[in-house]
């Protein structure tokens, strides 16, 4: 039951250092303390980083964390002061938060719902943190928002892709940079018609759960839109690593296009396994076979290695963009890190500046303060052009990039190429839209 | 007192000192202090630790009795945990409707699954317990029941939750919003300020520990009893017992759903303290936690699987939080060099690699220590006894397993 | 008809893997009676022995090349291996092409070493233990081994592609008048898989050293009793097992992107398989390995599936339960072995 390493030299130490200013025993509930979860009182506020550090995303978690330091050091005005020098909002001013300094705690996702959430909650109860950041998968993004929302502060969700976050599940307390399934087939569908033509028949293997089906649902109803058939939809359990009996069948099925709703493992193995079948050299209908992959990331692109070439798929954000806030972003990150960052990490670095200025703005830690900034908020100057963070729903909306894999890599992580940075208004729904319906983004709560 | 006899009434209220003053003793660095990090006072992991020694206590009272290893416990664990959601978003907040419904439904899953499983024995036991969890895992996290019935029953990957238009047609006008026992909320907490130090006491810790008290002295009473006299039996001669004209059928199958409403409780007290149901409390790695809680802590004692678990869920939480910029401050009195050099040897072993150090841990406890980590605490209390001088009688200590 | 080929070819392929896996933990715990939680790790580290060759052959001098620049606007780092500067370009590049077969030679040795000095250093000490504490030390020590590989290669998995002229598709309907495609590499794993698998079954049939291994594994101490030093023959063993997984490991690395915790994910399925196949009877570890996977190819197809959504996530557990059931001890299983 307990199990705690008290030396008796430590607790002497800081039983002396305590002693110094005995202060009288006091008795209070979280309510009469504060006037919202975790309001910081010293000269420093905690942030929480919560992202997968064991299990399969371990390295996507490794380099969200990599840009949240990064934007620590910006935000308490060391290093090149990265995208401060490019962001349309000029509040933060390389001090911390409203004059705190800005400390971080971390904790591991391990990528399950439950894990993640008692990370999160350690963070929240133990370390006093005031809004979590990070993430690597939708499940557990949806699960931390809930607790954010009960909890009473801040969620910026990482990585995160199904329709569901800012849809069904939405929460009024969690905001969410990345793009969604949605935005990935309106990006994918006009690219993948000039590319391919517009008489397809498409073939999708998904991933057995909640962010496979809603990008499903999105890819197969923008193919279709212009044009495309889709032959069959096939589910595959998450725990396949094999994908060879799922993909064998895909030969005789007159398809000439294979979409695989599949993220990480899964995606590597079943771009790998596809491939091995000798897809991409047959014909079919008269026309070359194709496979488009909705979601790359630079990690995955990677895991592939030579698979990827001349595959299609769609990415929230590049390191080879060159607006002047992607710029400054791999610059300071690539001379830290002596690498380019990811789409994630990119996402997690551009929530933690987003967050730092809404404070600053609203003046206010108060997590109803800071939703009331976000919300509708309009910049730019963090990459991808001008972002708006949407009201109705906390999606946010910019650029999407379809992105092809390169044929000629010049080293691991020059994998993937944009193709086409498909504008905002392309991307854009109405907040009531089908796929995102049922959800309730409630009130704001500031926990006490 | 109580139907117990002196030694166990001692077990008891040592066990019940020290979950009631947890806060206090999990707590013993003073906050902002270095060594903050090690406190393990806060109402999360508080929980966790009760939760997850019910749940050992459960699989020990099967494992540790009988000796049947099952390797799918934690399919009852969530079929609980389930219980307890869907009672919040039919009824309303209140756990108390889900506790019993969760007890009661994993006692049913415990039956059927126990009824075939127990047909056989030892690794085959194990292989149909694990097999039967997966199944059911694998149909929680891709939702395929909700499949056949046209509306969602697990929710899949994402976990069960409430949402504001779900029924909870109990819930009144000014009911809280989040689990509660009769309006007395389970995230509600209260601050203690001494010095430097803050103590956390929280509503949702109180209930569970008070639970798992209760749990811990029926399972004493358990294994006192003629009852487990009977289990025990098994475990030591299967066959003999047979040719003596009885039947253990029933009384394995009995301990196997006394076990699983353990779990079932357990499972329903996790939803109670955070009102989510994930489906990866089913898959085979949480079967093997409490596995490896118990055999940590001592197989077949009464007290070894509750340290067990604490032991585990006190790495799992305290060890991966730790990153390198609290490894520069631990060092940080240290000349610059071999600072970054404390940090560089220390650095693999924490954070993401709590594994590592887990999995080393579980090495060197199982290679040095048979017993578990109580027969940590009985050599070294026999190591004491024996400093002291006393030519005291330590027989007693190391002929009996300390229950 | 065609589809249906497809799948049992899949199956086989599948099973192949399984098998080998299968075979050397039942290997292990005929000859010395311990439940090896490691054993996927094993499998897993022989998949790293292929990485760490192809890395390892890859070693480059930089030189930089100021005429490109890379990410940052720096010259380009241009790496050359240094294989190619030793042996020219288009020797170095075929070596560096057939790392994964290659790495067959380079892992057996290490395999077995691996397998002396974890019998020798850990599982000796835990003959006499119970069960339950071989499955905690022997699970402790997979996770320690994972963990390690995650230190070194990161947890992304690294594609390790097979040798070119190895990596393309035949039509091996074509000899019967069907259009049946299938990758090469997974027809090279499966031909692989049964020489190993049936070197393994001579080795003990008709060797002496067998002969006294299997009288071993029936009786261990009256063997003990004959003078005959079994320890010796079991450690021997171990290594044995040990290469059996890595060269199964080695092996896969084309199929599927290795990563580190590729051991635990065959871990449990390689359990079942075992146990379906009966404990302790080798035959049976193989027939069980091949029977899941052409039961999971199956449940795989689209017809079934239609007919029964997500079947194929539960196939092998529901196979193993009627099995366990109709059959005591698994399909080829002793009695006695494992059930108490």
């Amino acid at each position: 039951m307990s199990k705690t390493d008290v030396t008796r030299r430590g607790v002497l130490k800081t039983g002396a250092v305590a002693g110094a200013g005995v202060a009288l025993p006091t008795i209070f509930t979280a309510s009469s303390a504060a006037a919202y979860t975790n309001e910081p009182t010293g000269g420093t506020v905690t942030l929480g980083f919560n992202v997968p550090q064991t299990g399969p995303y371990a390295e996507e978690g490794l380099d969200e964390l990599r840009a949240q330091e990064l934007a620590v050091e910006h935000l308490n005005g060391m290093g090149d002061g990265g995208c401060l020098n490019t962001f349309s909002s000029k509040a933060l001013k390389g001090n911390g938060i409203l004059g705190k300094k800005v400390q971080f705690v971390t904790g591991d996702t391990q990528t399950k719902s439950d894990a993640a959430r008692a990370s999160a909650k350690s963070m929240i109860e133990k370390d006093g943190a005031i809004m979590i950041n990070g993430g690597s998968s939708s499940g557990v993004a949806i699960a931390v928002q809930g607790l954010c929302q009960d909890a009473g502060v801040i969620f910026m969700a990482g990585l995160t892709h199904s329709n569901d976050t800012t849809g069904k599940d939405k929460k009024a307390n969690g905001f969410r940079h990345f793009f969604n399934g949605y935005m990935s087939g309106a990006a994918l569908a006009p690219v993948l018609k000039n590319a391919y033509g517009s008489d397809r028949r498409a073939y999708h293997l998904t991933a057995d759960y909640t962010w496979g089906w809603t990008q499903q649902e999105s890819i197969a109803a923008a193919t279709e839109a212009v044009g495309w058939e889709t032959v069959n939809n096939v589910l595959t359990p998450l725990a396949a690593t094999d994908f060879s009996s799922y993909i064998a069948p895909v030969l005789n099925s007159g398809a000439d296009v294979l979409v695989l709703n599949h993220y990480g493992g899964n995606m590597v193995n079943s771009l790998t396994n596809a491939i091995q079948f000798g897809l991409r050299d047959k014909m079919v209908n008269g026309k070359q076979f194709e496979i488009v992959v909705p979601l790359y990331s630079e990690l995955m692109a990677a895991g592939a290695g030579s698979n990827v070439q001349g595959v299609i798929g769609s990415m929230n954000w590049n390191w080879q963009l060159q607006d002047e806030g992607s710029k400054a972003f791999v610059k300071s990150f690539g001379e830290k890190y002596g690498r380019p960052p990811s789409n994630s990490a990119q996402t997690c670095y551009a929530q933690t500046l987003l967050y730092a200025d809404a404070c600053e703005r609203a003046g206010t830690f108060n997590p109803c303060g800071v939703a009331e900034a976000l919300e509708g908020f309009e910049f730019d100057g963090l990459g991808n052009g001008p972002t708006l963070y949407r009201a109705d729903d906390h999606q946010c909306f910019k650029d999407v990039l379809v992105m092809k894999g390169k044929d000629n890599p010049t080293n691991e992580y020059d994998t993937l190429e944009i193709v086409e940075v498909t504008p905002r208004a392309q991307v854009e729904y109405a907040p009531d839209h089908p796929m995102f319906a049922g959800g309730d983004l409630g009130k704001c709560n500031p926990g006490a | 007192m109580l139907g117990l006899n002196k030694k166990d009434v001692t077990l008891l209220t040592f066990v019940a000192v020290l979950a009631l003053f947890a806060p206090f003793i999990l707590n013993p660095f003073p906050e902002g202090s270095a060594m903050a990090q090690f406190n393990a006072g806060y109402p999360d992991l508080m929980q966790r630790f009760a939760i997850f020694g019910i749940f050992a206590i459960g699989f020990n009272l099967l494992f540790g009795l009988t000796g049947y290893l099952s390797f799918g416990h934690a399919a009852f664990l969530g079929i609980g945990s389930y219980a307890v959601v869907w009672m919040y978003k039919l009824l309303d907040y209140n756990v108390l409707w889900g506790l019993p419904l969760a007890v009661v439904i994993s006692g049913i899953f415990a039956l059927g699954i126990g009824y075939v499983s127990l047909r056989r024995s030892g690794i085959y036991f194990s292989i149909l317990t694990l097999a039967f969890a997966q199944m059911m895992f694998a149909i929680s996290y891709s939702d395929l029941l909700g499949r056949f019935v046209g509306t969602t029953i697990t929710n899949g990957e994402t976990g069960l939750q409430v949402y504001t238009s779900d029924p909870q047609i109990l819930l009144g006008a000014n009911e809280p919003n989040t689990p509660h026992l009769f309006g007395l909320v389970m995230n509600n907490s209260f601050f203690l300020e001494v010095g430097a130090w803050q103590f956390t006491f929280n509503v949702g810790y109180y209930f569970s520990a008070i639970v798992m008290l209760v749990m811990f002295y029926l399972s004493v009473r358990i294994f006192r009893s003629p009852f487990g006299l009977m289990l025990r039996a098994i475990k030591s001669n299967n066959t003999r017992m047979s040719y003596t004209g009885l039947n253990p059928r029933p009384y394995t199958l009995a301990v196997f759903v006394i076990s699983g409403m353990y779990a079932g409780l357990a499972g329903g007290l996790m939803a109670a303290m955070d009102p989510l149901a994930g489906a990866e409390r089913m898959q085979w790695t949480a079967s093997g936690e409490v596995v490896l809680m118990t055999i940590l802590g001592g197989t077949g004692t009464l007290i070894g699987p509750v340290l067990g678990a604490g032991f585990i869920k006190y790495f799992e939480n305290i060890f991966s939080k730790i990153n390198d910029n609290v490894l520069h401050q631990w060092f940080s009195f240290m000349p610059d060099g071999l600072e970054d050099a404390m940090v560089f040897i220390v650095h693999p072993f924490i954070g993401k690699g709590w594994h590592l150090t887990l999995g080393i841990l579980f090495m060197l406890v199982v290679i040095f220590l048979p017993g578990g980590l109580v027969e940590g605490g009985q050599r070294l209390a026999a190591w004491i006894r024996s400093k002291r001088g006393g030519a005291e009688e330590n027989t007693k200590s190391s002929t009996e397993p300390a229950e | 008809m065609d589809a249906f080929l497809l799948q049992i070819l899949n199956g086989l392929d599948k099973g192949s893997a399984y098998a080998l896996i299968a075979l050397g933990l039942t290997l292990i715990f005929g000859t010395l009676g311990v439940v090896n939680f490691a054993h996927g790790a094993l499998f897993m580290i022989g998949a790293f022995c292929a990485v760490t060759l192809s890395k390892l052959l890859n070693l480059s001098f930089i030189v930089e090349d100021p005429t490109q620049k890379d990410f940052l606007g720096n010259p380009l780092k241009v790496k050359t291996p240094y294989i190619e500067s030793w042996f020219g370009p288009e020797v170095g590049s075929v070596i560096i092409d057939w790392s994964v077969p290659l790495a067959i030679l380079f892992a057996i040795p290490i395999m077995v070493a691996i397998g002396f000095i974890m019998e020798r250093g850990l599982i000796k000490h835990f003959y006499k233990r119970p069960h339950a504490d071989q499955i905690l030390v022997t699970f402790g020590l997979a996770i320690v081994l994972q963990e390690i590989v995650k230190y070194f290669y990161g947890a992304n998995p690294i594609p390790t592609p097979a040798p070119e002229a190895l990596s393309g598709v035949a039509n091996i309907g074509a000899v019967i008048g069907l259009d049946i495609v299938y990758p090469v590499w997974r027809i090279v794993y499966f031909c692989f898989a049964a020489l190993i698998i049936g070197s393994v079954f001579a080795f003990l049939q008709f060797t002496t050293f067998g002969m006294v291994v299997r009288a071993g594994m029936a009786d261990r101490e009256t063997v003990g009793l004959l003078g005959i030093n079994i320890d010796r023959r079991f450690t021997i063993m171990f290594g044995i097992a040990a290469a059996v997984a890595g060269l199964a490991g080695v092996m896969y690395t084309p199929i599927n992107s290795p990563n580190y915790h590729m051991g635990m994910d065959f871990l449990v399925l390689s359990f079942v398989v075992v146990v379906v196949g009966g404990m302790g009877s080798l035959p049976g570890a193989v027939l069980a390995g091949f029977l899941l996977g052409i039961l999971e190819s199956f449940a795989s197809m689209n017809e079934v599936k239609n007919w029964l959504p997500g079947i194929d996530q539960i196939i092998i557990y529901i196979v193993a339960i009627i099995i366990l059931l109709t059959r005591p001890r698994g399909l080829m299983g002793r009695k006695g072995v494992m059930e108490d």
